[in-house]
């Protein structure tokens, strides 16, 4: 590729595969930071990213942690959401056929407190139709042991994704989603891969905490938040870096910090097939169509056809850079 | 219910002038076509610190006023109380700079369809948007009577103009440095019996809202009131500004302010289940 040469918008080929399913942009909202994707279609049509991944649904209706659920970090936030939902049920009947007839391509996530209640979700989106993947939420307290975080037990986390993909079948991806509070990432990313994971999402949110010097207690309801937002952002690129040097096959969906084009290319170069877009989408609400285009243009500008040639650029070694 | 203003926006929006008034900036952006769908309760999230701020999230302010057609096009009033960073660099902002808004978020108040007596009700800048629901009162034939309250006199937003609409305006401070001294709450059971209130509507801190609420709800008084709840996106997607509301059927449900709110019906409301886990 010439120095000067320049694809046009027509020759760049945007499109990304993640397990069987191919999507035609690797922008997709995050999990909970798009709810279910209707308060968005307010300001661009849903289609037009690459998905929505849906916020984490449970088998019942949760109301959550009490208030206050957020406090805004020096270039991030804490949040202490608890997994509030209306319950799988509810969600089938009335998210689902919403995403459908806006045309948006829809990565259901899910999350349960036992290794059954992630199967029975599974089971109940076997049949529903028109879902590109599903994405398992494993950063949840396992309340049959001590509230321990499946995604922080090696063995925890390979029980989950063996349940879904038992009840699943082999026809829809899964992709774990993983979090960064742990000692050896790439040994629990194994882990869930060799249990049937197609793909890996990374980054969960960075465990945190605010005390109030005022009230001098805790600021958050829940006291401990997920941290996100650009504060984690070379946490994750860390983390997408490090699971792609050791699972280079396996497509990771990267996000933490992602607002711009650039921060996205980061994420790619690093090993990402795609990336979601979380908090960004709070400061910005078309944020997702702002990075998606600034990521067109600068995968143009280093001269790459295709995105899939950029992902995981970073590791090639020095010389064949050279050769470019 | 429970779906995003159908009229909101985002818009690049310049700022008209920015004054000290006591001790809060109003401040009066330039947002075209855009004034026209505003309601009085509907509130605007706004972009704070630049380009390179490390300010990641968007800050919530009511939208006092606007006006439809004026040499400018039309115009959105803000009125801002320098609290914290966002806040502050906000006020700071001069003629010309342009805002990232999204606008109009949230819930209106609802106006009555027949003439009836109702009662405003204002806890510092809460003031703000019931001069724009005053006239729209107004122009329904409500007689309209305006309470305001606040720490000290600095803190009361009353301008000159905006007692166009009202029958009469009453002030309290705790300090007693303008109007009475005590709180806006102290008359209210009053009013409500002698002239005969058929709904009070309020903006203010949310320990007015609640101990508004105690009293309307025992006089059996309609009372539509603003919230505050901190919240991160402003549109819905993040479930941060919830608070326990009644259903119909008599469940609390965590409804985000920033979507069914932030006018709520306050007897709705389980003011004591704030902060708590349901
Ligand atoms: C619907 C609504 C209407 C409002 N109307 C007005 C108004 O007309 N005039 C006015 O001066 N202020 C108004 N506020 C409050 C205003 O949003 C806060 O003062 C402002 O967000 C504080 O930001 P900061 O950076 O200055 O403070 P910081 O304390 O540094 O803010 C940190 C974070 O907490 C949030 N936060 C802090 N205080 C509040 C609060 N009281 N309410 C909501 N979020 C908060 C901020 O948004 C920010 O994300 C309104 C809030 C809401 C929710
Ligand atoms: C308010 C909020 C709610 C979230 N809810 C979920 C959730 O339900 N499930 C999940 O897997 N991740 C959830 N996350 C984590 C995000 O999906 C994402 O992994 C993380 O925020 C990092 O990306 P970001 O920096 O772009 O936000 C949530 C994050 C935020 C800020
Ligand atoms: S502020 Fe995000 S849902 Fe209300």
């Amino acid at each position: 590729m010439g120095s000067g040469w320049k694809a046009t918008m027509s020759t760049l080929d945007f499109s990304t595969t993640i397990g069987n399913t191919w999507f035609p942009a690797p922008t997709f909202t995050a999990s909970g930071c798009a709810s279910s994707g209707r308060e968005l279609a307010q300001f661009f049509p849903l289609r037009e990213m690459g998905g929505v991944v849906t916020k984490s649904v449970m088998s019942k209706a949760r109301n959550g942690r009490p208030t206050p659920r957020m406090a805004e970090t020096p270039s991030g936030m804490l949040n202490s959401i608890g997994l509030q939902g209306p319950g799988i049920d509810a969600f089938i009947a009335k998210d689902i056929p919403y995403l459908v007839e806006q045309k948006a391509r829809i990565i259901v996530s899910i999350a349960g407190e036992t290794v059954e209640e992630y199967s029975t979700l599974a089971r109940k989106l076997r049949s529903v139709s028109g879902l590109s993947a599903i994405e398992v939420n494993i950063s949840c307290p396992n309340v049959e042991n001590r509230g321990l975080v499946f995604a922080c037990d090696p063995d925890a986390s390979r029980r989950v994704i063996d349940g879904v993909r038992r009840t699943i079948g082999g026809e829809l991806p899964i992709i774990a989603k993983l979090s960064p509070d742990v000692t050896d990432l790439v040994s629990i990313a194994r882990g869930v891969v060799d249990s049937g994971a197609d793909g890996l999402a990374l980054i969960n949110t960075v465990l945190g905490m605010v005390i109030n010097v005022d009230t001098m207690r805790p600021h958050l309801g829940g006291k401990t938040g997920g941290l996100s937002g650009p504060a984690i952002r070379p946490i994750a690129v860390r983390a997408v870096y490090q699971v792609h040097a050791a699972l280079p096959n396996i497509p990771i969906l990267g996000m933490g910090g992602v607002a711009s084009g650039k921060d996205a290319l980061e994420m790619i170069l690093a090993g990402a097939s795609g990336v979601s877009i979380g908090t960004a989408s709070f400061g910005n609400p078309t944020a997702i169509m702002k990075i998606q285009n600034e990521l067109k243009q600068l995968l143009l500008d280093r001269g790459f056809t295709s995105l899939k040639q950029a992902i995981g650029y970073a590791h090639r070694p020095e010389a064949d850079n050279a050769n470019e | 219910m429970s779906q995003i203003n159908r009229n909101a926006q985002q818009l690049l929006a310049p700022i008209i002038s920015n004054k000290k008034v006591g001790n809060y900036q109003q401040i009066i952006i330039n947002v075209g076509d855009l004034a026209a769908s505003c309601k009085p309760g509907n509130f605007v999230a706004i972009n704070v610190g630049g380009d390179s701020s490390s300010m990641v999230l968007r800050r919530a302010f009511a939208i006092s006023r606007v006006t439809v057609s004026s040499t400018f096009g039309g115009t959105m009033e803000l009125i801002v109380a320098p609290h914290g960073q966002g806040s502050r660099w906000l006020c700071a902002q001069g003629e010309g700079v342009v805002l990232d808004i999204v606008a109009p978020l949230g819930t209106a108040f609802g106006i009555p369809t027949e003439p009836m007596p109702v009662l405003l009700v204002g806890g510092g800048y809460g003031s703000a948007p019931l001069f724009g629901l005053a006239e729209v009162l107004n122009a329904r034939g409500c007689r309209v009577d305006m309470l305001l309250g606040a720490s000290t006199a600095s803190k009361i937003y009353a301008p000159m103009e905006g007692k166009r609409a009202v029958n009469s305006m009453r002030i309290y401070t705790e300090d007693g440095s303008m109007g009475q001294t005590g709180r806006v709450t102290d008359p209210i059971a009053e009013i409500i019996k002698d002239l005969d209130i058929a709904v009070v509507y309020s903006c203010g801190p949310m320990p007015m809202l609640s101990a508004i609420t105690k009293i309307t709800n025992s006089l059996s008084v309609v009372h539509q009131c603003a919230v505050e709840e901190a919240m991160a996106c402003g549109i819905g997607v993040c479930m941060t500004c919830v608070l326990p509301v009644e259903n119909e059927d008599g469940s609390i449900s965590m409804l985000r302010s920033c979507i069914d709110g932030p006018v709520m019906d306050g007897a709705k409301v389980q003011w004591d289940q704030v902060g708590k886990q349901l």
